[in-house]
């Protein structure tokens, strides 16, 4: 009995040491500034102030934002981005990686170039856009050669701006998705694909049939790590367009970087970093318990 | 006859759909050889139109301006210097986050230590978290212990991983306890066994996290913007933003330090690609 504890005792001791240093980061960097951040998020805490130098306001950071026009507009226009960017890029993403897998020769240069600008750098990477977009530059030159005589100006345009960022967003997340989908099809069950082509069902038909359902899980996480990802949208709009013009690319990430480290409102840009927080978290639950509608294991 | 008919008509549309592939392959790359290409030119010829793919001569000056060879450079940038400063904090921490994340993962899946279940809950909660809650606090902390603008606001947050404890998790859980065992009866100790054993069968995982780790902080762009605020501490993001902002007019000038930011990178993905695509995949496909 007595040796039994000594060895669970020696057990514990041994597991903790193993996590140590890893808790001790996760504890100081993670769970910590976490607290201390919703902690804050009641406070009128001005950084200039200095430390420990704020008033404790309670809900006035979550309740005045609603009122806030910046705010609003950051919300709107980070959900359309959402809306638009996840849907379309999973869309091209899944017919490019199941036609690469059926069709293509040369599988893996095509999924090589497709993922290049996954892996670049996000702010060489937006530079080259604000580039392809100037009057000069590839994209906008290739508008004047399917015929519109006088392209906006993509970036400084009101209209403009938005779907500007959507395309380059679309165009650096539909990599990642292709190989993750590609690894997944590569896991598909290939009798069943021999069973219905005895059948005689043509390649739409198994398209549809059966790569999109089996495929299912994969949307499912897809969509969830995109949502994600485009909510956290930041140095596209902070180098492209610094949220203009006007409102039009006004995001929210940016908005709390902007709050925070420009006009220094620490409490205020805590508050809405935990909306921020409460919003990924309500998208992830509500697709967690859709799953069950559409996705078939 | 038929049947010689139908194989024909199959292998032409593997080759028209494989066209349509190319293509759209193609247009992806379409930026980046625009970059390469403006990043050769003279300035006035980057807006020549219509756009010449391949310059007329290679103009070395834009690469020379930016990394500052020749005195030919900036005042206060400098490209090389970047370049050390992202190699070591991604090193340091892509070193020692693999680690970390082993020794705890090895812990969570394969020591039955009490409280396990409670800690990697807590792991599970602090996963969802995103990063811009925890920069407000970390920039208030890290000014109050008088590190601001230094290297160690990067590197000490980066030490760990919380999503690279997860995945090494789930590796050493699929490893059968028996070989862990065996060891144990012989006599080895947890932590001889976790070196020996473990770590050397936990490679191809360790491999794939160290390359998703290295590009994480080798494209961290906010924290650098946040915490940074001297030129010669600068990782490559904020100092292109930098060098941007002082030089808004010449455009092969950029081309060329987006180029020079770009273009390591492609080839260690090329070399590793195997691994960086595991890596990649790991937590994704199991759904």
């Amino acid at each position: 009995m007595n040796a039994k504890k000594r060895r669970q005792r020696k057990t514990d001791l041994t597991g903790y040491l193993f996590i140590l240093p890893n808790m001790l980061g996760m504890i100081l960097f993670t769970l910590i500034p976490m607290l201390f951040s919703l902690l804050i998020s009641f406070t009128d805490w001005n950084f200039v102030k200095g430390f420990g130098n704020w008033n404790y306001i309670g809900f006035e950071n979550y309740l005045k934002m609603w009122k806030d026009e910046w705010f609003l507009s950051a919300l709107c226009n980070t959900v359309i981005l959402a809306f638009i960017c996840v849907p379309v890029t999973i869309g091209l993403a899944l017919i490019a990686a199941a036609a690469i897998d059926r069709f293509a020769f040369g599988k893996l240069p095509i999924r090589l170039a497709m993922f290049m600008p996954y892996i670049s750098n996000v702010v060489a990477v937006t530079i080259v856009w604000v580039m392809m977009y100037s009057p000069w530059g590839p994209f906008t030159q290739m508008v004047k050669m399917m015929g519109v005589k006088d392209p906006p100006q993509w970036l400084g345009d009101y209209t403009w701006a938005l779907p500007a960022i959507i395309l380059m967003m679309v165009w650096s997340n539909v990599g990642y998705c292709v190989m993750i989908y590609t690894s997944a099809i590569q896991g598909l069950p290939r009798d069943v694909y021999e069973a219905a082509e005895m059948d005689g069902a043509g390649e739409i038909c198994k398209f549809f049939r059966l790569t999109v359902p089996f495929l299912s899980p994969t949307t499912f996480f897809l969509v969830i790590t995109l949502f994600i990802n485009v909510f956290q949208l930041f140095a596209q709009v902070q180098i492209m367009t610094k949220g203009g013009p006007g409102t039009s690319t006004n995001v929210m990430v940016y908005y709390i970087y902007k709050s925070a480290f420009n006009y220094y409102n620490m409490g205020y840009a805590a508050a809405m970093s935990w909306i921020l927080f409460a919003i990924l978290l309500v998208i992830t639950l509500i697709q967690w318990k859709g799953q069950k509608r559409w996705v078939s294991y | 006859m038929r049947n010689k008919k139908t194989k024909r008509l199959k292998l032409l549309r593997r080759i028209l759909v494989t066209a349509v592939l190319a293509v759209a392959g193609f247009t992806m790359i379409v930026p980046f050889l625009w970059m390469l290409s403006a990043s050769m030119k003279r300035p006035i010829d980057v807006m020549e139109l219509p756009i010449r793919w391949i310059p007329k001569d290679f103009y070395p000056d834009n690469y020379l301006k930016v990394w500052n060879i020749g005195g030919k450079g900036a005042r206060n940038y400098n490209f090389g210097l970047a370049y050390v400063n992202s190699l070591k904090i991604a090193v340091i921490n892509m070193t020692c986050s693999v680690f970390t994340s082993a020794a705890a993962g090895y812990a969570f899946a394969k020591i039955k230590f009490r409280g396990r279940n409670v800690i990697f809950l807590l792991y599970l909660a602090t996963m969802m978290i995103p990063t811009q809650i925890t920069l407000i606090p970390k920039f208030a902390i890290f000014a109050e212990l008088g590190l601001s603008g230094t290297h160690w606001t990067l590197i000490l947050p980066g030490l760990i991983t919380i999503t690279g404890t997860f995945l090494m998790r789930q590796y050493f859980t699929q490893i059968p306890d028996e070989l862990r065992e065996s060891a144990y009866v012989d006599g080895a100790g947890e932590f001889h066994i976790w070196i020996r054993i473990m770590l050397p069968v936990a490679k191809p995982c360790m491999a794939s996290l160290a390359m998703v780790v290295f590009l994480w902080n080798w494209n961290n762009y906010l924290d650098a913007l946040v915490f940074l605020s001297d030129w010669r501490l600068y990782t490559i993001p904020v100092a292109l933003t930098g060098f941007i902002e002082e030089n808004t007019t010449d455009y092969g000038l950029i081309m060329a330090a987006s180029t020079s930011a770009l273009l390591p990178v492609f080839l260690v993905f090329l070399a590793g690609q195997k691994f960086f695509v595991k890596g990649l995949v790991a937590g994704a496909v199991k759904g």
